[in-house]
C-alpha cells in the first residue's frame, strides 16, 4: 500500500467537476502548524469524507473553507473561481454552508427563526417568516427533512435540530454542505437518517463534505476520502478502492491493529465476587436485578448490552458511587462496605479502581490542571501529604510519570485539564487508577470519543494489566470492542445477565439477539423485546 | 376613599413609575444583547444631573434633555468599550460607573454651582410642564370617565407619553423586526450569529446605544420634570429597582412595564401612607419608605421562582479555535 500523495487516483476528470479546489492552504496557530501546504479537490454531486485524529487540521481546514479563519497564504476555488473568503457571510454567498460539531442555534427561538435568522429579507420579519415557512416546506419535501417550523428548538430531539442546521444551509442557498462530526451526538437510528439525507442531498446534485473520525461512515456512505495527519494531507483516495485498515494506517501514521493482539487469558483466584446485587436508579426504579458473577486474577470480563440495560447503575454501584438495594461485592474475600457518600473512597482504598463511563464529569474536573487531576480521589494518601497539606511536589512527580509512562500530549502537567484531547483526558484518568496498581479495575466505556492511535495505546495497557494478574471488568456499549478485549463476555439485558459467551466463538449475531434479551440456552424471553426496548 | 383619592394615587403611581420604566427598558435592551447592566442607576445619576444642570444655566429644559440623553450616552459608551471591545467584566464596569456617577456628580456640581452638590432651581422653560391632553377640561365634568381622562391620563410630563409609547414600540421592535430578532439571538447564543455572518459586537453596541438614550430620559426626568432641579443621589437606588424589574418581568416589555407600575404604586402608596397611624401609634416615616424596597426583595426571593436571563448575558463574546 502507498501512502504518497494520490489525488490522481480521483482525478479522472469528472464530467461534473469540482466544487471545491483548495491549493496550498497553511495556517499557523502560534507555534502550532494547524494547516501545512493543504491540497484537496472535492468532486460536485459527491460525498467527500475527511478523516483524521483530533487535532489532526481538519476543523481548521474547513472553517478557512467557510470563512470563520482566513488562511495565512493559499489559494481557494469555488466552482473553478478563484475566490478570497473572509467571512461566513461571504462563504454562504458562494453557496458553502456548515454544520457545526455543536450547532450554532438559539435554542428559545423556533425552527422558523433559527433558519431566518441573519438571512432576513428587509427590516420587518414578517415577510422573511413568510417566504422562509414555504421555502421550508419545499426543502423538506426536496430533502425528505420533516420539522415542525414553529416548534422551539430546546423542544425538539438533537437530531431535529441538526436538520435544522442543514436546512438553514440549505435555505441560504448552500451547494456545498460541510458537516463537522455530524454523529457524535447522535443515536444509531438518528445517524441513519442523516445518512440518508446527505444521499439524498448528493443525488439531487449538491456536494458534501463529510468530516468524522469513524472509519465506518465513511465506508459506508463517502464516495471519497481524503486522509489528514498532524496538519498535512496525506492523502485522497476513492472510498471503493481503500479498506478501514488502511484508512487508519493513513491517520495515524503507522500500522494500526484494529482487532487486539493479545495471549489467552491465565485465570488464578478470584479477586472479585458480585453477589445477588439489586440497584435502582434515581427514580427508584430497579435497574441492576439479582446480579452475580465473579472475575478472577488475570482475567477480563466485559459486560455487553444495549446502552441503558442497567450498566451504568451496576459499574455505579460496585464502584461505592450508588448505593445497592440488596447483594454484597466482595474483593479479595472481603465483603466491601459501599453504602454512604464515602463508598467510592472506601472501594479505592481496598483496591477497586474506576474508570468512569463519563470521564469529563466524573473523572476529571476539566478546570483543574494535569497535575491536580493526576491525584483526584486519592489526593488523601500519605503519598501525596501529610494532614491537611498537599505535597505537591509528589503529586507533580506522580502527574509527571503518569504523562511520561502513557504518552500524554501535550507532556504539560500544569496545562488546564479541558485542554487535553478525549484521548488524552482519557489516558489521565487511566493512568491514575492503574498506576495505584489495584486488584481490580473497572472501566466503563474506555474509548469512548478516543482517536484510533489512542485506542490501541488503551487496549494494550488494559490487556497489560491483565497479565499482571488483575481481574478486569470492562463495560463498553461497542461490540467490537467487548469482543476483542474480554476473556468472558457477560451480556445485560434489562438489569439481567441473560448469558455468557466466549468472544473467540461466539458470533456478532449470536451476542446481537442475546442484547435483544433473547436467549436460546435459557430460557427464551419472546421476541417483540428487542422492539419494545428495554427503557421508556 | 373616593374616587378623588384612588385617581391621585393612580397618578402618582404613573409618574413615579416613568423613570423605573425607562430604565427598565433601558436595561432589557442591553441584557436582551447579552450586557448584564447594573449601571443603570450611574447613568441616570449622571443624566439625571447633565440634565439638571444644562436647563439650569440655558433655561431650556430640551437642551437640558438632550445633554442628559449625550452624557448617559457617553458613559454607556464607556461601559460598552469596557465590556464589549476590550471583553471585561461586565458587573465591575457596571458599579465603576456606578461610582464614576455619584462622586462626579456631587464634585461637578459643588465646584460648578456651589450649593452643594446641587444645581440651581429652574425657572420656567428650564423644566418639562404637564402636558393637557385635547379636550381633557371639556370631559373634566362627565361622570367617572371624565375624571378618569383629565385626572389620570391627562396632565402628564412629556417623558411620561414617551415611557409608555416605548413599551409598544420595544415590543413590536423586538418580536417583528430584524434588529429584534438578532437582538434576542445575540443575548442567548452569539455564536449562533456570527456564524450567520452578523457581526456580534456591531449588534451588542446598536443595543446599549439605545439602552443609553433611555437611560437619558429616565435620569431627565428626575431633575427637569419630576424635580426642579438636580439634587444629591436624587436617582435614590432607583436603578437598582429597575434592574430587579426587568428580571421579575422576565426581560419582557409588557410584563416590565406592569411591574414598573407595581413598584410605582408603592411608592406612591408609601407617600400616602406617611404620618397614617397604626393602633393610635405613628408608624415611623422610614419604615414606609423602605416598603418599596423591602418589597422588591421579597418579590425576587419569593415569587419570582426561576428566573433565566439571556443565556449568553455576561459573558464577553470571543471567536474562540
Amino acid at each position: 500500500m502507498n501512502t504518497q500523495r494520490s489525488d490522481t487516483t480521483v482525478a479522472a476528470a469528472p464530467a461534473a467537476g469540482w466544487a471545491i479546489e483548495l491549493e496550498k492552504i497553511n495556517k499557523r496557530f502560534g507555534a502550532v502548524h494547524a494547516n501545512k501546504d493543504i491540497d484537496l479537490r472535492v468532486q460536485r454531486g459527491t460525498i467527500h469524507g475527511i478523516v483524521g485524529e483530533n487535532g489532526a487540521g481538519k476543523s481548521t481546514l474547513m472553517s478557512i473553507l467557510y470563512g470563520f479563519y482566513t488562511a495565512d497564504s493559499g489559494t481557494i476555488r469555488v466552482n473553478g473561481q478563484v475566490q478570497e473568503i473572509a467571512d461566513s457571510r461571504h462563504a454562504l454567498a458562494l453557496g458553502i454552508g456548515m454544520v457545526h460539531q455543536h450547532f450554532m442555534l438559539v435554542d428559545n427561538f423556533s425552527v422558523l427563526e433559527n433558519v431566518v435568522l441573519g438571512a432576513e429579507d428587509s427590516g420587518f420579519l414578517k415577510p422573511s417568516l413568510t417566504r422562509a415557512r414555504k421555502e421550508l416546506n419545499r426543502l423538506e419535501q426536496e430533502y425528505d427533512l420533516e420539522v415542525d417550523p414553529d416548534a422551539i428548538i430546546e423542544d425538539v430531539s438533537v437530531g431535529q435540530q441538526q436538520r435544522v442546521e442543514i436546512l438553514k444551509a440549505l435555505y441560504r442557498g448552500a451547494e456545498t454542505l460541510i458537516l463537522d462530526e455530524p454523529t457524535g451526538v447522535l443515536t444509531p437510528k438518528e445517524a441513519d437518517d442523516l445518512f440518508r439525507v446527505l444521499e439524498t442531498l448528493r443525488d439531487q446534485g449538491k456536494t458534501v463534505i463529510l468530516i468524522t473520525h469513524k472509519l465506518r461512515e465513511i465506508m459506508a456512505i463517502t464516495d471519497n476520502v481524503s486522509v489528514m495527519r498532524q496538519g498535512q494531507m496525506v492523502a485522497t483516495v476513492k472510498t471503493a478502492e481503500t479498506s478501514p485498515e488502511q484508512l487508519a494506517e493513513l491517520m495515524v501514521g503507522r500500522r494500526v491493529l484494529l482487532r487486539v493482539d493479545k495471549s489467552a487469558a491465565n485465570p488464578g483466584k478470584t479477586l472479585l465476587e458480585v453477589q445477588n446485587l439489586v440497584v435502582a436508579d434515581d427514580m427508584g426504579i430497579t435497574r441492576v436485578k439479582d446480579v452475580s458473577f465473579a472475575i478472577r486474577a488475570g482475567e477480563i470480563v466485559g459486560i455487553a448490552g444495549v446502552s441503558g440495560n442497567g450498566q451504568t447503575e451496576l459499574l455505579e454501584s460496585i464502584t461505592g458511587m450508588r448505593d445497592q438495594k440488596s447483594g454484597t461485592v466482595v474483593l479479595n474475600g472481603k465483603p466491601l462496605a459501599l453504602e454512604g457518600d464515602d463508598g467510592a473512597a472506601r472501594a479505592r482504598k481496598a483496591g477497586l479502581a474506576h474508570v468512569p463511563e463519563d470521564r469529563q464529569r466524573m473523572g476529571l474536573v476539566t478546570t483543574f490542571a494535569e497535575w491536580e487531576n493526576a491525584i483526584l480521589g486519592y489526593h488523601d494518601k500519605p503519598a501525596y501529604g501529610s494532614g491537611p497539606f498537599l505535597d505537591i511536589a509528589a503529586a507533580k512527580k506522580a502527574a509527571a510519570d503518569h504523562v511520561k509512562l502513557f504518552d500524554v500530549r501535550p507532556a504539560n502537567i500544569n496545562l488546564k485539564s479541558s485542554l487535553f484531547s478525549g484521548g488524552n483526558q482519557q489516558k489521565i484518568v487511566l493512568a491514575r487508577e492503574m498506576e495505584q496498581d489495584p486488584d481490580v479495575l473497572v472501566i466503563g466505556q474506555p474509548t469512548r470519543g478516543v482517536d484510533i492511535g489512542a485506542i490501541e495505546f488503551i487496549h494494550n495497557e488494559i490487556i497489560k494489566m491483565r497479565d499482571e494478574g488483575k481481574a478486569i471488568l470492562l463495560v463498553s456499549v461497542e461490540l467490537d470492542e467487548i469482543r476483542s478485549l474480554a476473556d468472558r463476555i457477560l451480556v445485560m439485558f434489562d438489569g439481567v445477565i441473560v448469558g455468557e459467551a466466549d468472544p473467540a466463538t461466539a458470533t456478532e449475531g449470536e451476542l446481537g439477539l442475546m442484547m435483544a434479551g433473547i436467549n436460546k440456552e435459557t430460557a427464551p424471553r419472546g421476541l417483540g423485546i428487542a422492539e419494545q426496548g428495554p427503557l421508556p | 376613599m373616593d374616587l378623588f383619592a384612588i385617581l391621585s394615587i393612580l397618578d402618582a403611581t404613573i409618574r413615579l413609575s416613568t423613570p423605573l420604566l425607562l430604565a427598565c427598558l433601558a436595561g432589557l435592551y442591553s441584557e436582551r444583547a447579552g450586557i448584564f447592566d447594573i449601571g443603570l442607576e450611574g447613568k441616570m445619576l449622571a443624566a439625571a444631573f447633565a440634565a439638571g444642570a444644562v436647563a439650569a444655566v440655558t433655561g431650556s429644559a430640551w437642551l437640558g434633555l438632550m445633554a442628559g440623553m449625550g452624557v448617559s450616552l457617553a458613559t454607556t459608551l464607556l461601559q460598552g468599550a469596557a465590556s464589549i471591545t476590550l471583553k471585561g467584566n461586565q458587573l465591575i464596569a457596571g458599579v465603576a460607573i456606578n461610582m464614576l456617577a455619584a462622586g462626579m456628580t456631587t464634585f461637578l456640581g459643588q465646584t460648578w454651582f456651589s450649593q452643594g452638590g446641587r444645581t440651581p432651581p429652574l425657572g420656567p422653560g428650564g423644566r418639562f410642564e404637564p402636558i393637557t391632553l385635547p379636550f381633557a377640561n371639556e370631559l373634566a365634568g362627565v361622570p367617572i370617565i371624565g375624571p378618569i381622562y383629565a385626572e389620570l391620563i391627562s396632565g402628564h410630563y412629556i417623558l411620561v407619553y414617551i415611557g409608555f409609547i416605548m413599551v409598544a414600540v420595544t415590543a413590536f421592535v423586538l418580536y417583528r423586526t430584524r434588529f429584534g430578532l438578532r437582538l434576542r439571538a445575540v443575548g442567548e447564543n452569539p455564536k449562533a450569529v456570527d456564524t450567520a455572518g452578523i457581526s456580534v459586537v456591531l449588534q451588542r453596541y446598536q443595543a446599549i446605544i439605545i439602552t443609553g438614550l433611555l437611560c437619558g430620559l429616565a435620569g431627565a426626568y428626575f431633575s427637569i420634570a419630576q424635580g426642579s432641579g438636580f439634587g444629591n443621589n436624587m436617582t435614590a437606588g432607583k436603578g437598582y429597582i429597575a434592574l430587579a424589574a426587568l428580571i421579575f418581568a422576565k426581560w419582557k416589555p409588557v410584563p416590565a412595564m406592569f411591574t414598573c407600575l407595581l413598584f410605582g404604586f408603592l411608592d406612591a402608596l408609601q407617600i400616602r401612607l406617611q404620618g397614617a397611624q397604626l393602633g393610635g401609634v405613628e408608624i415611623p416615616v422610614q419604615a414606609i419608605q423602605a416598603l418599596p424596597y423591602v418589597l422588591t426583595v421579597v418579590l425576587l426571593a419569593g415569587f419570582i421562582g426561576k428566573a433565566v436571563g439571556p443565556k449568553a448575558g455576561g459573558v464577553p463574546y470571543t471567536k474562540e479555535r
